[in-house]
């Protein structure tokens, strides 16, 4: 919000360094460039290179919805003007200089820093899954390289098992798996070979979702499509020779074509900032205020974060709000305020031109209901409808043209509001 | 939320059987627990797996992954999962006298 007006933060020029310039980058970027003077606060973001991904579009790539080179824009287009955007890897950051330290030599110093630099996959870490058989029956989706690769491997398949495989929580957008699941149903209903294809969803979660009311509801939905869920699945390995995947505890899922989402962690940088990371590599955070709990003047958006909420763009751009001031008042000398709760909504591709929209926090779990308004909705909670699906697809212009330059959307608040949803009563059943 | 009783010690469990105050816990009933849960006697990789777990909580609030357990507990994923079959994080940390990890999405 912009209520609280613009605040004079300073008698000298304060530096930001944002490392990252994706989608928590460029939002917080922009934002703090609108509410600062450039004689009072310079910012900086950081990147290794400048091709910008709109992440949500990588579900559609393999299904032929959406162009590879449609999703990709400049980094440094999306930064208002005043920004200074700079190439580079970053080595390290020291907390005690307060210093981003380049691959390259050069130092950046900071009165505060933004941790904005995302996840990243880590197929490594998964025996055999860059091994036999990558690339021609073991694919992912998570990479603009990886879905597109994809993208020919569905074309071609006329029949055998399909299995879908998230190795281990935390991953980017937890229900892009299930997505993936409902859109392969229909693509290859549309195809006429549904029918000669075995659809198996693989997860190590106990259930179709880590939320019960959504969990149940999602995995009916699976059901209804004939598509298999084993749950517990711990993937130890992936032997494309064998054309298997074979859990820790010796369970074994043949399959003929995997696509199988990577373990994530941080950015390296972070493993190599001393004090900075957990041992996944994300920033350790406070859940409410995102100050970094190794030093005040440092903060940690979106993926980066070490936040018990999803991995997506929407926690993201809530996020935004709360960080934004935040940065502002510790610059300012005042302590941070906990406003984040944790809010997230996300829209669930289910194929047929539908779509669920989902919509929690911290506290309260995904419900049935209506959703920004109480009555009018107009977007159904947890029910598939073709509004949701027309919702997904118009949050693409307004990823780039609202949430980058740092908005608010209309009528759509950064805490989670219950108005609207139905609570479970007791016993579980909504 | 419901008592119970492990080795003589009275002890908070929620609806899933995991200890909501981790200061009831001690050696005998993480034994009497593991017992339960069909795990029988715990051996020395098993205790140094609950430890860990333990410590990991008491520190930071949040109980171990599976994955922090594999990188840092000394003990590897495979082993894990031989010595508490199933779902290792969860196991151990019920028989750790901690809250179950939350599912992290």
């Amino acid at each position: 919000m912009r209520s609280r007006g613009r605040r004079r933060i300073l008698y000298r020029v304060k530096r930001i360094v944002i490392i990252g310039g994706g989608t928590g980058g460029t939002m917080v970027a922009n934002r703090l460039r609108r509410e600062n003077d450039v004689e009072e606060l310079q910012i900086t973001v950081v990147d290794r290179d400048d091709a910008h991904l709109y992440q949500p579009g990588l579900l559609f790539v393999p299904f032929g919805l959406e162009r590879p080179e449609g999703i990709v824009r400049s980094r440094r287009e999306q930064l208002h003007n005043g920004i200074d955007f700079r190439l580079g890897e970053v080595d390290r950051v020291e907390l005690e200089e307060n210093a981003v330290h380049l691959a390259d030599g050069t130092d950046l110093a900071y009165d505060a820093l933004i941790v904005a630099s995302g996840s990243t996959l880590l197929s490594e870490e998964t025996d055999g899954l860059r091994g036999p058989g990558w690339g021609e029956s073991v694919f992912s989706f998570y990479s603009l390289d990886d879905a597109t690769a994809l993208r020919w491997a569905l074309v071609d398949f006329d029949g055998g098992r399909l299995v879908v495989n998230l190795v281990d929580m935390p991953i980017k957008c937890p229900v892009a798996p299930l997505e993936f699941c409902f859109l392969a149903d229909w693509f290859l209903r549309e195809r006429g070979v549904r029918d000669k294809v075995e659809i198996t969803l693989a997860t190590p979660l106990d259930a179709a979702f880590t939320k019960p009311v959504a969990g149940e509801h999602l995995g009916g939905m699976l059901e209804e499509r004939g598509i298999g869920l084993e749950t517990e699945f711990a993937t130890g390995r992936v032997d494309g020779a064998e054309h298997r995947l074979v859990s820790w505890d010796e369970r074994e899922i043949p399959f003929d074509l995997a696509v199988v989402v990577p373990l994530h962690g941080g950015a390296p940088f972070v493993a190599r900032s001393p004090g900075l990371g957990d041992d996944l590599g994300f920033v350790d955070v406070d859940v409410h205020t995102l100050q970094a709990k190794a030093a005040p003047n440092v903060f940690a958006i979106g993926d980066a974060a070490s936040l018990p909420t999803s991995k997506a763009g929407s926690a993201t751009h809530f996020e935004a709000e709360t960080l934004c001031a935040n940065v502002e008042r510790v610059l300012g000398g005042e302590e941070p305020e906990g406003s984040y709760d944790g809010h997230v909504n996300c829209f669930i591709e289910s194929g047929f031109h539908k779509a669920l929209l989902i919509d929690f926090n911290y506290e309260v779990e995904p419900l049935p209901g209506r959703y920004p308004e109480a009555h009018l909705g107009p977007l159904p909670l947890l029910r598939e409808s073709r509004l949701n699906h027309l919702g997904k697809l118009a949050f693409e212009p307004l990823y780039w043209h609202v949430l980058l330059p740092g908005r608010e959307v209309p009528g759509i608040d950064a805490t989670m509001s219950m108005a609207g949803k139905q609570a479970p009563k007791q016993g579980g059943e909504p | 939320m419901s008592t119970m009783t492990y080795a003589g010690t009275a002890v908070e469990v929620d609806a899933e059987g995991f200890m909501i105050d981790p200061s009831q816990w001690n050696e005998d009933v993480a034994a009497a627990i593991a017992a339960e849960a069909g795990i029988g006697e715990l051996s020395d990789r098993h205790l140094q797996v609950v430890h860990f777990m333990r410590d990991r909580y008491l520190e930071s609030g949040t109980a171990p992954s599976i994955r922090t357990l594999g990188k840092a507990s000394g003990v590897p994923i495979k082993e894990l999962y031989e010595l508490f079959p199933k779902g290792p994080a969860k196991l151990a940390a019920k028989i750790a006298g901690i809250p179950k990890p939350r599912g992290c999405i």
